[in-house]
């Protein structure tokens, strides 16, 4: 066993603790750059009007399917421009498949499982999130380029979860008014 | 920069205490347990990055392997849970044993900590080979396992537990025997590894014992999977420092000694060490940024935190990259940056970290870029992630402990690495498979492909991805020859002659720059940081936990048919 009484004499105060100059610059820029992110992520995070889903509403995940905007899924317009979708996650689909906008739209999209856990993330966006059963996830965006944005599921959801997609069809006010009018007549596509 | 050589601790020689032959042998059953696990797991792999470009082999392993899922399953578990948890608790055994050069004081505490992890790991087994846990590591309620696999994981982390104690008892004793002096710090450091892992698995075993093992015996019906996964975050993210900290006693204690230099500084190591046993934990909901259910103020709170679990990591690369200079410039190396040079690039154990060391930094920025707050959503449970943490859990720890294996196999078995020409082919090949495989894992994220998915055979794949997945199979491969090399090298050292004690490496252990009675008292008492690590877990913790489990709802049953 070493024993420090044969130990050549130092002066403790010179040593500060052991840290060499070069340590405690390293150490003060350490803390100058980690500040300096915490503070550029929080401005980042919400000054741009930047969401992350949060604690929105809860539903039971095993009767949620026949509950108000949940019984009907699928997208609406509230006021001009103004969009709601409202989309189930179930083993191994999204309900609706589609979601059709005209470009320039902004949506907010509620989605939430009726079995076991799934993702939602529409991709070249932002929205990303996690769906839970029992929890209502939200994001909103606003739709500026025409084009298909495919939403994946991107949880693990059993056998079937590599096929699970959906697409986001933004299209020209033309193509919009055009296809509107073709639909408006067919049926919401049923659950399953 | 210069280093001035100050007096430092007068040992010299060959450490006082050798190990026994039983420690040698329960050391290396831990050991052993892990690498078998390494093998399975990381062969896997390779057939998950051939899958991507449409390489089906699943096909030929139907037998054993049922889907892709089964097998990532498999990979999951055994790399990032059997692999890491049975080294560690073997290397801390050796840590602490030479680091305060005296036996365990309880063995039997020990030996009880590795049998329960031992039924564990056979209860986790069974279930995931009949293809009746194919849940992933995360486990997430309402997928339902057997309960055998819940239970068996469970034990997994008991025995863990139990193990830890036995280090704390040893480390008592010895403070007992020897007043006054500075804890060693490879054994105070595993320690504190061994207590954050106990705070941390506290999440996970409340998820398991309330909800998971109640569940899947019947006993309740359906689960809270938001409540799960809080849970089930607060041991996860402290999980991966459980993973890095050894890598990191290795990497400050004794590469240095291996590169033939110093510690540069003891009291910024244990620094450290106590800056990660109290942020470590209170940073979880840094995964669940995504999540419904948890509110954005405290996601936010998190993130904070997050950038504080960072400051010791760069500490840490200060110091070693000091250290290693110092052995460098020692050896004769010059140059701003050319001592690197200098190092010995020929030992396969120095060169494997070395390695890890510099893929570690790599991971380090893409790791930032998970934490932020408001990026997060570009890459989040897409192939980014897999692609980050093949560069912190599957190379800087894992060619860390690599690199370990390859004095530690030699030194327990009492034999000669057997070829170090092929370690160090194996080191290189990790490292050029990795920055392949991981660059690419990376892109294909930043375009949006989802994590958890064979992507071979997912419908929705456009055209622009499949040159990263190709180059995911690329590294896929020259990975699969670098597991091969490893398991070789491994094979013939265990199965090789017994050579003369001389021969045998040695147990490094680097010494300090400056004597370590000369580290401040209070960076060698657990008391205080034990406290502010259970304030902070309170602080950040406490308001959300109240909440979600005051506001428990368990109703999700799950489906009733085997969803996999
Ligand atoms: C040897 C070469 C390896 C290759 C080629 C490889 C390949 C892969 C691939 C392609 C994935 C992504 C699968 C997906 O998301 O669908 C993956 C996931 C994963 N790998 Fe590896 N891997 C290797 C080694 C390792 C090692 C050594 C570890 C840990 C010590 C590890 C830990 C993991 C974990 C934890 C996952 C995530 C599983 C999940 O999402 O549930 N891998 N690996
Ligand atoms: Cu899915
Ligand atoms: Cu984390």
């Amino acid at each position: 066993m070493t024993t420090f009484e044969d130990e050549p004499e130092i002066d403790e105060s010179s040593l500060n603790m052991g840290i060499d100059p070069w340590e405690r610059n390293w150490i003060r820029f350490s803390v100058v750059l980690l500040v300096g992110f915490a503070a550029l992520v929080t401005i980042a995070g919400f000054a741009g009007g930047f969401q992350l889903p949060g604690a929105d509403s809860e539903v039971d995940p095993r009767t949620v399917a026949t509950e108000g905007p949940w019984a009907d899924p699928g997208v609406r317009e509230i006021t001009p421009g103004q969009f709601e979708a409202y989309v189930i996650a179930q083993a191994w689909s999204f309900n609706p498949r589609e979601i059709v906008l005209p470009v320039g739209a902004e949506i907010d999209i509620y989605v939430t499982s009726v079995d076991v856990q799934h993702g939602f993330k529409v991709t070249d966006t932002n929205i990303n999130m996690m769906v839970v059963p029992g929890q209502v996830s939200k994001l909103s965006f606003t739709f500026d380029e025409v084009g298909d944005f495919p939403y994946i599921c991107h949880e693990y959801c059993g056998q079937g979860h590599a096929a699970m997609y959906g697409t986001v069809k933004v299209l020209s006010e033309v193509d919009y008014a055009a296809q509107a009018s073709d639909t408006s007549t067919e049926p919401v596509e049923a659950d399953q | 920069m210069t280093i001035i050589d100050r007096p430092t601790q007068t040992t010299t020689g060959r450490p006082g205490y050798e190990l026994s032959p039983w420690e040698r042998r329960f050391i290396g059953i831990h050991i052993f347990i892990a690498i078998v696990a390494l093998a399975i797991g990381s062969l896997i792999g390779p057939l998950q990055a051939l899958e991507y470009s449409n390489v089906d082999l699943y096909q030929y392993l139907e037998p054993v392997l049922k889907s892709y899922y089964q097998g990532l399953t498999l990979h999951g578990v055994l790399n990032a849970l059997v692999w890491t948890t049975f080294f560690i608790v073997g290397f801390t055994t050796l840590t602490t044993i030479k680091g305060l050069r005296r036996p365990l004081s309880h063995p039997k505490v020990n030996v009880a900590g590795l049998v329960v992890m031992i039924v564990g790991l056979v209860m986790t087994a069974v279930p995931l080979l009949l293809d009746q846990a194919t849940v992933l590591y995360t486990f997430y309620p309402p997928l339902k396992a057997s309960w055998f696999f819940y239970v068996g994981l469970t034990l997994v982390v008991v025995g863990s537990w139990i193990s830890g104690v036995g280090f704390y008892l040893t480390l008592a004793a010895w403070r007992r025997e020897n007043r006054g002096v500075r804890s060693p710090f490879i054994a105070l450091a595993g320690v504190i590894n061994a207590a954050m892992w106990q705070i941390a698995t506290l999440g996970v075993a409340v998820e398991m014992l309330t909800m998971l093992i109640p569940w899947s015996l019947g006993w309740i019906d359906a689960t809270d999977p938001e409540l799960a996964r809080t849970y089930f975050w607060f041991t996860g993210h402290p999980l991966v420092y459980f993973w890095l900290l050894p890598a990191y006693i290795s990497w400050y204690g004794m590469l240095p000694k291996q590169a033939g230099g110093k510690l540069f500084s003891d009291s910024l190591a244990r620094l450290a060490f106590w800056m990660f046993l109290i942020v470590s934990v209170p940073v979880g909901f840094h995964h669940q940024f995504a999540d419904p259910g948890v509110p954005q103020i405290w996601k936010w709170i998190h993130a904070l935190l997050t950038y504080g679990v960072f400051l010791p990591s760069l500490l840490t690369a200060f110091t070693v990259i000091a250290s290693l200079e110092y052995a460098a410039r020692r050896r004769g190396g010059t140059g701003l940056i050319g001592w690197v040079r200098a190092l010995p690039w020929n030992d396969p154990s120095v060169t494997a970290q070395l390695l890890a060391g510099i893929l570690f930094m790599f991971g380090g920025v893409s790791g930032l870029t998970n934490a932020s707050y408001n990026l997060n959503l570009v890459v989040h449970n897409t192939a980014w992630v897999p692609g980050h943490f093949h560069l912190t859990v599957a190379t800087a720890v894992t060619l860390s402990f690599i690199g370990i294996t390859y004095w530690m196999v030699p030194h327990l078995a009492g034999k000669r690495l057997w070829s170090p020409k092929m370690a160090l082919a194996q080191a290189w090949t990790w490292f050029v498979g990795m920055v392949i495989f991981s660059n690419a894992m990376h892109m294909l994220g930043l375009l949006g492909a989802p994590r958890r998915t064979p992507l071979g055979e997912a419908p929705y794949v456009p055209e622009e991805w499949n040159g990263h997945l190709l180059r995911v199979s690329i590294g896929g491969t020259i990975l699969l020859v670098s597991v091969i090399l490893y398991l070789i090298v491994m094979w013939k050292t265990f199965r090789g002659p017994k050579v003369a004690a001389a021969d045998v490496p040695e147990v490094p252990i680097a010494e300090a720059l400056r004597s370590p009675q000369l580290t401040p008292v209070w960076l060698d008492r657990f008391k205080p940081w034990l406290i502010v690590a259970g304030l902070l877990v309170l602080l950040a913790y406490g308001p959300q936990l109240v909440d979600q489990i005051g506001n428990m709802n368990l109703n999700a049953p799950g489906v009733d048919f085997k969803i996999w």
